[in-house]
């Protein structure tokens, strides 16, 4: 049999090449042979994650790979899911997150490229769509009992209904049991600290990182 | 005499101009469109096209689209404020308009973006009304002093008031439509007028790939149904939105925009659309729309051939850039963008003003801008033939002292042959230096401050003030109340 280390290569390799068929092949492989998956994510196909990360940060690789590796994560992770819940264990679960794009706006490149790298991350991802209602996003964070709500938007007009659904969660008497994050071509730093979000993501890496400090300092209720 | 060349550019053969159109028509057939809004999906039903309901998936035949086109006006005549001075969109003629739905303003002291309110939308308006080489107004920027729901209808007001110029606007909700229609009918004293006098273009963007919200598929009915032109604003994102090569761009483009342009015809035969876009060369390493890119200009001078074929008015985004502010990228982009635009012959060219995507607009680089637009106006005047011989007769008994300063003929011709720069830097290095070694930026800024001083208020008879502002103030109390900004 094929010695471990060679296979965890493997498994990062299918990660850097943006492989969804081979990683989940070999995910597959891994459960059929009652592998221990918390070790298979972790030196396997976390390895390719952060592999994938240092080309970004060299300039080497760019959107197509980074978002073709985020979709071969994730077509692991969603095999090894059943029998990581099953068993209990942690898996790689690093807090839920609702997301979608404002309700008047279809266009969801943008949240469709978080979405990716969020769930690649480990983040349980409750993906709303797109022209999501304010309530229909608070909504669904209190039925998932999730940590984070984001919010998308690439036209400078809709926007404007990111401050909605602050606004609708402080109404709600619900502001504090969730943190807001939010992004979308038009949208800043300064916006995102004037309507009362907790983070903004300038990109979707970016995004991760903000989601995983704001998922790690919340404390659940 | 022989007559003038008008300097044009295609990018596409004929043969290209024919493949991408008949790959659209196959889409439009055999995948279809997303359509949200129900109306539109009964329309295409009762024009016994097949619809899913669940899936909200409307197929297209080629017949259909083709029944639409043939009943689309191949150009438009668009009326300025009072309804006199007309402006033929079609044909190669070329308007330059600021780039639409700026929410921040580029502060001419401390040159960082801001949120603008009403009085930066007011001069914004009026200076564009006073640039020569803008022929449109665009509603370029939200003003953040109204509550976001009457944002839609509050900037037409303003740019209602203050601006003489045939406008390009759109609703940012289906209820914005209302009120917008009633305040240009205000205008032009009626409904039936204002069909006959188009005084605003309303912009639709379909969402990429091939779908229409409910939003601007009601947009696309609603103006069609009242005479108002729509353009249609296609915003695909190469390799993200839409595929990467400029063709596979070129196919969505144009399906996206023959199926708002069938949504039109089926509500009301005849109505005008502009076959238009803002699609960009998505960056795949910022995740960015750069709309300075030169494959950005490709496929816009290319759907706009596309859509010269298609015997359709056009218009692009272009002239724009993705500058923050005023340097060497603001102009080299803005100054392509417009040149090339002019010489693709596109009808509509919205952009001005614009930096930061389609961010940010500037006082400064709208003035800018107007001399860019000037200059592009120039160029598609060519070289005439003004005499005849064209100079043998200016060489008559030449001499060693001959000069031409001083002859009849360069008085006579220099000021039509020629520009004099506006804001460009054309001083001796000792005279730019005496000057106070301004940028364009700084020239820019003066310019705009003696304009705004100087320029006459140009607003309509006090009755029909009155009545926009009732108009106006109706949406926003029936949209929560809250009062309207005070107009400077």
């Amino acid at each position: 049999m094929e010695d471990m280390n060679t296979r965890y290569a493997r498994m990062a390799e299918a990660v850097v090449a943006g492989d969804a068929e081979a990683a989940a092949g070999l995910a597959r492989q891994a459960l059929d042979e009652r592998l221990d998956l918390q070790a298979v994510i972790e030196q396997g196909y976390i390895p390719g994650l952060r592999r994938v990360g240092d080309l970004w940060e060299a300039g080497e690789y760019f959107l197509p790979e980074l978002i073709s590796s985020a979709a071969a994560m994730k077509a692991a992770l969603a095999v090894f899911r059943p029998a990581l819940e099953a068993s209990g264990a942690a898996g790689l679960s690093r807090g839920r997150i609702v997301i979608g794009t404002i309700e008047g706006d279809i266009h969801d490149i943008g949240k469709n490229l978080v979405a990716s790298m969020l769930s690649a991350n480990g983040f349980d991802v409750v993906d709303l769509g797109s022209d999501v209602k304010a309530d229909r996003f608070i909504d669904a964070a209190v039925e998932t009992r999730a940590d984070l709500i984001c919010l998308s938007a690439l036209l400078t007009t809709t926007m404007l209904g990111q401050r909605r659904v602050v606004e609708r969660l402080r109404e709600r008497g619900l502001r504090d049991r969730f943190k807001v994050l939010v992004g979308g071509a038009p949208v800043s730093r300064a916006w995102a600290a004037e309507i009362g979000a907790d983070g903004y993501g300038e990109n979707a890496l970016a995004a991760v990182k903000q989601a995983a400090a704001l998922a790690a300092a919340k404390v659940t209720p | 005499m022989i007559p003038v060349l008008r300097p044009k550019v295609e990018l596409l053969s004929r043969d290209y101009v024919e493949k991408v159109i008949g790959e659209a028509l196959g889409l439009l057939e055999r995948e279809g469109v997303f359509v949200e809004n129900a109306e539109a999906r009964l329309l295409f039903r009762e024009a016994g096209m097949p619809v899913d309901e669940t899936t909200q998936r409307v197929r297209l035949t080629p017949h259909l689209v083709e029944d639409a086109l043939a009943s689309t006006p191949p150009s438009i005549r668009m009326y300025d404020r009072a309804g006199s001075r007309e402006f033929t969109v079609g044909g190669d003629e070329v308007h330059f308009d600021p780039g639409s739905g700026a929410i921040r303003m580029l502060d001419s002291v401390t040159q960082r973006e801001r949120k603008a309110a009403t009085i930066d939308v007011v001069r914004l308006t009026r200076l564009t009304d006073a640039c020569e080489h803008i022929h449109f107004q665009s509603t370029a920027l939200i003003s953040a002093d109204v509550p976001e729901i009457v944002a839609d209808s509050y900037r037409l007001y303003l740019g209602l008031l203050y601006s003489t110029k045939p406008i390009v606007t759109g609703t940012f909700r289906t209820a914005g439509f209302k009120p917008m229609l009633d305040m240009l009918a205000a205008v032009r004293g009626g409904a039936e007028e204002l069909r006959r006098r188009p005084l605003a273009i309303f912009d639709a963007c379909p969402s990429p790939p091939l779908k229409w919200s409910n939003l601007t598929a009601q947009s696309l009915i609603d103006s069609a149904r009242a005479g108002v032109p729509s353009e249609l604003i296609s915003m695909s994102l190469t390799g993200a939105t839409s595929p990467v090569t400029l063709g596979g761009a070129l196919v969505q483009h144009t399906a996206e925009n023959l199926s708002g342009l069938v949504i039109c015809q089926l509500a009301r035969k005849g109505a005008p659309v502009i076959f238009g876009g803002s699609p960009a060369s998505f960056d795949m390493r910022k995740g960015t729309t750069p709309m300075g890119a030169m494959e950005t200009m490709m496929i816009d001078m290319a759907y706009a051939q596309v859509g010269k074929h298609l015997k359709l008015p056009t218009h692009a985004y272009m002239g724009l850039s993705d500058a923050k502010i005023q340097d060497a990228q603001s102009g080299f982009e803005t100054g392509m963008g417009a040149v090339l635009a002019a010489l693709a012959g596109i009808n509509v060219v919205s952009g001005v003003g614009m930096l930061d995507f389609e961010s940010t607009q500037s006082l400064e680089k709208l003035l800018i801008d107007n001399d860019i637009c000037g200059m592009a106006y120039r160029l598609l005047d060519g070289v005439a033939q003004r005499d005849e011989p064209l100079a043998a007769h200016l060489f008559d008994g030449i001499r060693p002292d001959t000069q031409f300063l001083t002859m009849r003929h360069t008085r006579k011709w220099y000021r039509i042959e020629h520009q004099l720069a506006n804001l460009a830097d054309r001083d001796t290095y000792d005279a730019w230096e005496a000057a106070g070694r301004t940028s364009i930026g700084d020239r820019a800024a003066e310019q705009a401050r003696t304009m705004l001083a100087a320029l006459p208020p140009n607003l309509p008879d006090p009755a029909l003030q009155k009545e926009l502002r009732e108009i106006m103030e109706a949406d926003a109390r029936s949209n929560g109340g809250a009062g309207l900004p005070d107009l400077p």
